[in-house]
């Protein structure tokens, strides 16, 4: 698995590329809360459109930046989900926890329109 | 009646969390020689991913030192692996059995739901310092075997 990372603001952008299991979930955890500490991130946006598999690890990590992100009134949108990653969601339940959209743009503007509502 | 075995692998690996990506590419390759859609073969990887991670997390509580054996049969028409670990067991199957059980906050406790959904029977066998036996079984298209084209 590989991760690019850029930020805006407050907001991170994770591209993951490859697979995301038991190790790889490890590796997300560190790099992405390093950078998010980093930036004093607000939100994330974690595009999965080049991810080949993923399992409940994968999920686990995501989930598990979600409660950080949300405890602190963040916001996090996942895009890019292709078919193997959206059936691993939905059966999780997490599809209707998330937002999920097909591209990063759209993650742009529900991040802005969260941001618009809360102010 | 006794199933004719058209193919068996059996691995040993150590329980380092690198051997779930060799696990699941080694029971794909089995599998990917029986007719089968992309589909199944993702159900497929993403059970054995799952068994794997959890005899490495929980059979052996991130112990690198152990050894994880995976055991794939092909049968006409059946793809049955057996996941084996001599770790801590487990206390309370039916417990386990259930979603959103999990003794860590950031892991899901999804990996016997996604077996249960991706595979068509998921027998589960453990006891407690003697360690877990999980065996996955999928029915492949009607037993039509791939055939080589030379």
């Amino acid at each position: 698995m590989s991760l690019r990372l850029h930020s805006k603001n407050k907001t991170l952008v994770v591209r993951v590329e490859g697979e995301l299991d038991l190790v790889s979930a490890q590796q997300f955890r560190e790099t992405v809360d390093r950078a998010f500490q980093e930036i004093d991130g607000q939100n994330l946006i974690i595009d999965l459109a080049k991810v080949t598999f993923i399992d409940s690890s994968g999920l686990g990590v995501i989930l598990g930046r979600y409660r950080i992100i949300i405890a602190k009134k963040g916001v996090v949108v996942l895009c890019g989900v292709n078919k193997t990653v959206q059936r691993i969601l939905e059966l999780s339940g997490l599809f209707s926890l998330l937002a999920v959209c097909a591209e990063e743009r759209e993650a742009w503007k529900i991040i802005e329109e969260r941001a618009y509502r809360g102010a | 009646m006794e199933r004719i075995v058209k193919n068996r692998i059996e691995l040993k690996f150590l329980s380092r969390g690198d051997n779930v990506a060799l696990a699941r590419i080694a029971v794909a390759s089995l599998a990917s020689q029986m007719e089968l859609t992309l589909n199944d073969l993702e159900e497929i990887k993403v059970a054995t991913s799952e068994a794997v991670s959890n005899a490495i997390i929980h059979g052996y509580q991130n112990d690198t030192d152990r050894v994880v054996k995976l055991t794939g049969i092909l049968y006409e028409g059946l793809l049955e692996i057996e996941i084996s670990d001599d770790g801590v067991g487990i206390k309370d199957i039916s417990e386990a059995l259930r979603p959103a059980f999990s003794t860590d906050p950031e892991r899901m406790g999804l990996g016997f739901v996604f077996m249960q959904s991706f595979m068509d029977e998921v027998e589960v066998d453990s006891e407690v310092g003697r360690g877990t036996n999980v065996i996955l079984r999928k029915h492949i298209g009607g037993g039509t075997e791939k055939r080589a084209v030379s």
